[in-house]
C-alpha cells in the first residue's frame, strides 16, 4: 500500500518528467506497433498467396506422351502434392481466349497454337510453402523435356524480403527509442530518489528491507511503462483506422499482440527502473 | 548482547579512527561513551548499527556477527536497535505522529495497529498533546523526544544515542537524559555517546567508556 501511494505521488511530484518517460516508452512501442501492424498484414498476404500457390510445369512441344505420363506419375507420388493435372495446348488456348477476351481477334487469327502444353501441380493444405514449392520445381526442372517451371517466385520472394526488412527496421528504430526511454526513466528516478533521500535514510535507519525501499520506484517505472504501452496502442489504432478509411483495407492485430505490447511496456519500465535504482541508491 | 572484540576501523583518507577496541555491553545497562571530538564515538555507534563494517575485529549485536551478516540481512539488526542522533533526522514536512508512524509502516504494521501504538509512544515521551504538530514547528527538545519515540517504535533491546543533547539547552538536555533513564528502567539498554563530562558526572550509576584517539582508554566497570 505504501509502495503504491509513493509511486503515485511521483506523478504528482514531477508530472512533466514522468509524462515524458511514458511518452518515450509510448513512442518506442508505437514504432514497434506500426511495423508490427505492417508485418502482420504482410504475413496475412503471404499466407493468402501461399494458399493459392501452384506450380506450372511447361513442356516442350516435342515431349512424347509416355514421357509426360511418367512425369505426371512421378510428381503425383510426392507426398505434399495433392493433384497433377495435364493441360493440352488446345486447352491452354481455350483458357487464354476465355481469360483475355480483348485478344479474341488475335487468338482466332493464329495458324499455329503458340501456347505450350503443361502440368499444373496443386499442393495439399499445409504444404503450400516456399520450401516444398522450390523442391517440386527443382525435381520437375530436371526432366529434359521440361521447358520451364513457374510459381510466381519473384512475388513470393519480394514479400518475404519486405517482411524481413520490416522486422529489421522495427528492431533498429524500436531499440533506439527504447534506449532514449530508458535514459529518461533513469533521470526521472534519480530525481525521485533525490527528492526522497531523507525518507530513504530514515527507512534504512529503522530497518526497512531493500525490497521495501525499491518497490515504490519499481512501481513508478511499471506505471510509466504501462501508460506508454497504452499510448502506443492508441496511436497505432488511430493509424490503423486512418489507413483503413483513406488508403486500403488492412487487418487489425490480434488481442494477444496488444497485451504483449502493453505488458512489454510495463516490463521495460520495471527493468529500466531496477537498473537506475541499483545505481542511484548506492550514491546515497 | 553488544560485544566488540579487537575492533579497528580505518578510512582511506583519515587513517585509523578506531584501534583494537573491545568491550561487552550487557542487557539493561546504561553506558556513556565519551571522548573528545574525533575520538571514534560516532564510528563505534555506526559499527554497532552495522552502517559500516570494521576493518578488523568483530562486532556482535543480538547474536549477529559483523563477519557473517550480509548487507541483505542488516535490516534485521536495525529493527532491534533504536537510534537517536544529534540532528534528530526527522522528516520535516510530517507531523510528530507521522514520523513515528512511518517507522511502523516501514516494518509492515497495519494501519489499525499503527494509530494506538503511535499514541502510546508519544505519550511515553510526553508529547501526546503535540502529535499533530509539524516537526519543524517543534522545539529542539521536543524534536528529540519525537526521535526517541521513533527509535522505540520497533521495541528495540538497546537505544543508541549519538550526541543526542548536542543541540539542546540545559533544561532540554536534562529532560532527554531523564527520559533515557526512564526507558532504561523498563529493561532496555542505553548507549549514549557524549562529550559532556558534566552530564556524565551527574549520573554516577552509569557505566562510562572513554575513547581517546580511537583507543578505549577507560572503562568504569573495569575498576
Amino acid at each position: 500500500m505504501y509502495a503504491v501511494r509513493e509511486a503515485l505521488s511521483a506523478f504528482r511530484r514531477a508530472p512533466l518528467l514522468t509524462g515524458l518517460s511514458s511518452a518515450m516508452v509510448g513512442l518506442a512501442l508505437f514504432v514497434v506497433g506500426l511495423f508490427g501492424l505492417a508485418t502482420y498484414n504482410l504475413g496475412l498476404a503471404l499466407t493468402s498467396i501461399e494458399e493459392r500457390v501452384e506450380v506450372v510445369v511447361y513442356l516442350r512441344d516435342d515431349a512424347r506422351q509416355a514421357e509426360i505420363d511418367l512425369l505426371q506419375s512421378d510428381l503425383s507420388e510426392i507426398g505434399e502434392v495433392a493433384r497433377v493435372r495435364y493441360v493440352s495446348k488446345r486447352e491452354a488456348l481455350e483458357r487464354a481466349q476465355q481469360d483475355l477476351p480483348e485478344f479474341t481477334d488475335l487468338f482466332s487469327g493464329l495458324e499455329v497454337n503458340p501456347l505450350p502444353q503443361s502440368l499444373e501441380v496443386e499442393f495439399r493444405p499445409g504444404a503450400r510453402n516456399r520450401e516444398v514449392v522450390e523442391r517440386v520445381s527443382e525435381s520437375a526442372s530436371a526432366y529434359p523435356f521440361v521447358e520451364d517451371v513457374r510459381y510466381g517466385r519473384e512475388w513470393v520472394d519480394k514479400l518475404f524480403t519486405l517482411r524481413r526488412v520490416g522486422a529489421a527496421t522495427t528492431a533498429v528504430l524500436g531499440g533506439a527509442f527504447f534506449l532514449v526511454a530508458a535514459l529518461i526513466i533513469a533521470t526521472a528516478l534519480r530525481i525521485a530518489i533525490f527528492a526522497r533521500r531523507d525518507e530513504i535514510h530514515v527507512m534504512r535507519l529503522v530497518g526497512a528491507t531493500n525490497t521495501f525501499i525499491r518497490l515504490p520506484f519499481l512501481l513508478e517505472g511499471a506505471m510509466a511503462g504501462l501508460l506508454g504501452g497504452l499510448l502506443a496502442w492508441l496511436l497505432t489504432y488511430l493509424v490503423y483506422r486512418g489507413v483503413y478509411a483513406f488508403l486500403f483495407a488492412v487487418a487489425w492485430v490480434p488481442a494477444s499482440w496488444i497485451l504483449t505490447w502493453i505488458s512489454s511496456g510495463m516490463l521495460f519500465g520495471v527493468f529500466a527502473s531496477a537498473l537506475a535504482i541499483r545505481r542511484h541508491l548506492k550514491e546515497l | 548482547m553488544i560485544k566488540l572484540t579487537n575492533v579497528s576501523k580505518e578510512y582511506p583518507k583519515r587513517g585509523y579512527v578506531l584501534r583494537d577496541v573491545s568491550f561487552h555491553m550487557k542487557k539493561g545497562e546504561f553506558v556513556f561513551l565519551t571522548g573528545h571530538s574525533g575520538s571514534g564515538k560516532s564510528t563505534t555507534m555506526r559499527l554497532i548499527h552495522m552502517a559500516e563494517r570494521p576493518t578488523s575485529g568483530e562486532v556482535r549485536v543480538a547474536g549477529y556477527s559483523s563477519e557473517l551478516v550480509s548487507e541483505g540481512e542488516v535490516w534485521k539488526i536495525r529493527r532491534r536497535v533504536g537510534c537517536v542522533f544529534q540532528d534528530f533526522r526527522l522528516l520535516p514536512g510530517r507531523t510528530a505522529s507521522e514520523n513515528v508512524a512511518f517507522v511502523l509502516e516501514v516494518t509492515g504494521l497495519s494501519r489499525k495497529e499503527i494509530g494506538p501504538r503511535v499514541q502510546r509512544l508519544l505519550g511515553l515521551v510526553g508529547l501526546s498533546a503535540k502529535s499533530g504538530a509539524l516537526c519543524n514547528e517543534l522545539s529542539g527538545g521536543e524534536q528529540q523526544r519525537v526521535a526517541v519515540a521513533r527509535a522505540l517504535a520497533n521495541d528495540p533491546f538497546v537505544l543508541l544515542a549519538d550526541e543526542p543533547t548536542g543541540n539542546l539547552d540545559e533544561r532540554a538536555t536534562r529532560g532527554i537524559v531523564d527520559l533515557f533513564w526512564e526507558i532504561n528502567a523498563t529493561g532496555m539498554a542505553v548507549l549514549m555517546a557524549t562529550h559532556d563530562l558534566e552530564l556524565i558526572r551527574r549520573h554516577p550509576h552509569a557505566r562510562v567508556l572513554e575513547l581517546d584517539n580511537g583507543r578505549l582508554v577507560y572503562d568504569s566497570q573495569a575498576r
